[in-house]
């Protein structure tokens, strides 16, 4: 193998993956360009309807706060050298906790004190999807990625059956359960805002994003700043390094594996008692699989992710702006961009590196 | 008693059509991942093959050419995916799920821009499709107890499709057994390092193994939108690409054993539907546990519970010549 190259910092962390995601969005014009669309315009139409006006900027909030909450449990796996491709089905599954606990509780009298068990039954149900893989991975030798895949179906049909059978809600046609009393729904901001007498026009951004928020600083403080997360990194590095240092290495795969399915699984919390306020099908469907774009965009670190978290959501609210202004570009367009950004930013991040590597070898003195 | 064998012959054939597009993705995969290279995106080639297949056959009329267009394309996606796992070494599961998620927006995104159908293509004609084929003597054995149904709606009566993925499975046994090629590729799925050796290309092989690959998928996309459906409707590889990955897992990475793993998993799915809806006394039969079926299988022999999969040993891992 060709010797790496060393490259400055700066290099190697910001224009080598700014570069990649300029790449995807230059391959997403040109698909735009293809149905004969401007892909200049369609820049335009999606940034005025993700940050027009205040509905618009609630909804790429909304939207953000998911993708955060998958991107972040992605990156916590990886960091771990776990590819956690169940997001699917823990933020699913994670949802039907949230839902069974304010199915439960709503009407109980407990007033606020429904939410937080919701938000932690979400957690534990999410958690609960993970361990599984993640048990079989450490104990039984199983591949994490193929059982994830498996049970982000199995969790499909899981739901599936629950809605159809059990839980929908008497007198509903659709598999839907009845919907939740106000105590078990999340505070939206645009109310607030409301009560506070700033008129803003309703949008489902709710009390979720501040726990994403507080997730990604969590999450920055256990794996930078402390022990485990050193071990955890480690571990991800170099597992024999890891092994040979003491990591208990099964602890940590099944550890690291429910924190990501926690994470996950509070997309249940966004979506469930957030906006649909009512157990239902599909609430989760592409936040798994765009958190992967979202966490390898930004390069694992909840800053990082954040901001592609905002990419993201921006696309999407955006991208059902475009599917109005111009009628050839769907809001499909999103998933193909999210497509796009994994490919270039993830299974191509080498592709790019030797076109920077070429100024630095001159330099060095040339050592091909 | 007639009956009962008209019903299971209707059972089996419905796996038989079922489980085409699972062996021929699983198929591919074998290629691909005796040869070290792991693709989950089996499931997107198989949708955007199905696409290009359903316009081109109703563009031009032709399934042939509807044919040609989804192994193409499909092939295209394979040499994106060989380009990122085999040149650039970069994750092939990053890359798998890159191209499953870029088909399922792509797909999209060409459906309604071009047909404006709300993602579907123009319905074909039969002309522009891959119909059932009466084999001769169909007719005239129909009489006969037992052979006659089995002939006349087992045997014959499927789609050229589904002959041409029984032969593939023979020829894929053959291959990666019997000849100098297919041990070449399982070698290079082993021990990368030894064909390297030898003085044989590993990036060449895997490049091969990669298309080969891309080549079934395109068949299966192709089967799905022209032989089984008459047009291409949103997400309608609907998972059967993870089911082949299962069913390539259940089969330990060998044709035969995926083949049969996906006629299990292609029955299941038969008997599903067959039983929706159906009460035994008050008891509804719960559709969504044989569906369920492939997966938990699938899990369950991972985990070393019923048998023991180990994949091909450098299946996954990037080769960086001479270290």
């Amino acid at each position: 193998m060709r010797a790496r190259e060393k490259l400055p910092a700066i290099v190697d962390l910001v224009v080598i993956p700014l570069a990649n995601v300029v790449l995807a969005f230059l391959a997403a014009g040109l698909v735009v360009l293809a149905i004969g669309g401007n892909p200049i315009r369609a820049v335009e139409v999606m940034i005025s309807g993700a940050f027009g006006d205040s509905e618009a900027v609630g909804y790429t909030l909304f939207y953000t706060t998911d993708y955060i909450f998958t991107g972040l449990a992605v990156a916590v796996a990886f960091h771990a050298g776990l590819f956690n491709i169940g997001g699917e089905g823990q933020a699913y599954i994670g949802g039907l906790g949230a839902g069974l606990v304010a199915l439960a509780l709503d009407h109980t009298g407990m007033g606020w004190l429904v939410i937080p068990v919701a938000v932690a039954a979400a957690a534990l149900f999410g958690a609960a999807w993970a361990a599984v893989p993640a048990y079989l991975q450490a104990y039984r030798g199983s591949h994490i990625v193929i059982t994830t895949i498996m049970f982000n179906f199995l969790a499909s049909i899981l739901m599936v059956y629950l809605m159809v059978n059990v839980l929908i809600g008497p007198g509903n046609m659709s598999p839907e359960s009845r919907d939740f009393l106000s105590a078990a729904q999340l505070p939206l901001f645009s109310d607030w805002l409301d009560g506070m007498g700033i008129s803003v026009h309703g949008s489902p951004f709710n009390v979720a994003g501040i726990l994403a928020v507080l997730c990604g600083i969590v999450v920055w403080l256990l794996i930078w700043r402390t022990p485990w997360g050193y071990e955890l990194r480690l571990l991800g590095f170099n597992p024999s390094a890891a092994r040979y240092a003491g990591v208990n290495e099964k602890r940590m795969i099944i550890v690291a594996m429910c924190l990501s399915g926690a994470l996950a699984g509070f997309v249940g919390v966004n979506e469930v008692l957030g906006v649909h306020h009512r157990l239902l099908l599909d609430y989760a469907l592409g936040y798994g699989f765009g958190g992967i774009a979202v966490a390898l965009m930004g390069r694992n670190h909840p800053v990082g992710i954040a901001f592609a978290a905002l990419l993201f959501g921006a696309l999407q609210q955006g991208g059902a702006e475009l599917s109005f202004e111009m009628p050839q570009v769907t809001r499909e367009m999103v998933v193909a961009i999210q497509g796009l950004v994994i490919l270039f930013s993830g299974a191509l991040a080498q592709m790019t590196r030797p076109w920077f590597e070429w100024p630095f070898r001159r330099r060095l003195g040339g050592e091909a | 008693m007639e009956d009962a064998i008209f019903q299971i012959v209707a059972l089996l054939a419905g796996t038989l059509r079922i489980a085409t597009p699972l062996i021929l993705c699983a198929m591919g995969g074998v290629f691909s991942e005796n040869a070290g290279v792991v693709d989950i995106g089996l499931e997107g080639k198989m949708l955007a093959a199905a696409f290009a297949s359903a316009t081109v056959a109703s563009a031009t009329g032709s399934p042939w050419l509807g044919l040609t267009a989804g192994i193409l394309v499909a092939c295209a996606m394979s040499l994106v995916h060989g380009a990122a796992c085999i040149t650039y070494r970069g994750n092939q599961i990053v890359s798998g799920v890159a191209i499953n998620i870029l088909a399922s927006g792509l797909t999209m995104v060409f459906a309604v821009a071009w047909f404006h159908m709300g993602g579907q293509t123009p319905g074909l004609d039969n002309a522009a499709r891959f119909l059932p084929i009466s084999l001769p003597g169909s007719e005239s054995l129909a009489g006969v107890p037992l052979i006659g149904p089995v002939y006349a709606n087992l045997i014959s009566g499927q789609t050229l499709p589904v002959y041409l993925t029984i032969a593939l499975v023979f020829l894929t046994a053959w291959t990666l057994s019997k000849t100098r090629f297919g041990l070449r590729l399982r070698a290079v799925g082993e021990e990368p390092k030894a064909v390297d050796a030898a003085g044989i290309s590993v990036a060449g092989l895997r490049y091969r193994a990669v298309l080969i690959c891309g080549g079934f998928t395109g068949i299966a996309g192709t089967y799905l939108a022209i032989a089984q459906n008459a047009n291409f409707s949103r997400e309608m590889s609907a998972g059967q690409g993870y089911i082949a990955l299962a069913a390539l897992i259940f089969g330990k990475w060998k044709a035969w054993g995926a083949f049969w793993a996906c006629i299990l998993f292609g029955f299941l799915d038969a008997v599903a539907i067959r039983l929706q809806g159906v009460h035994i006394g008050a008891f509804a039969v719960p559709t969504q546990a044989i569906q369920a079926m492939p997966y938990l299988l699938t899990v369950l022999l991972l985990a070393g519970f019923i048998g023991k999969a180990t994949a091909p040993k450098n299946d996954g891992v990037p080769y960086e010549k001479g270290e």
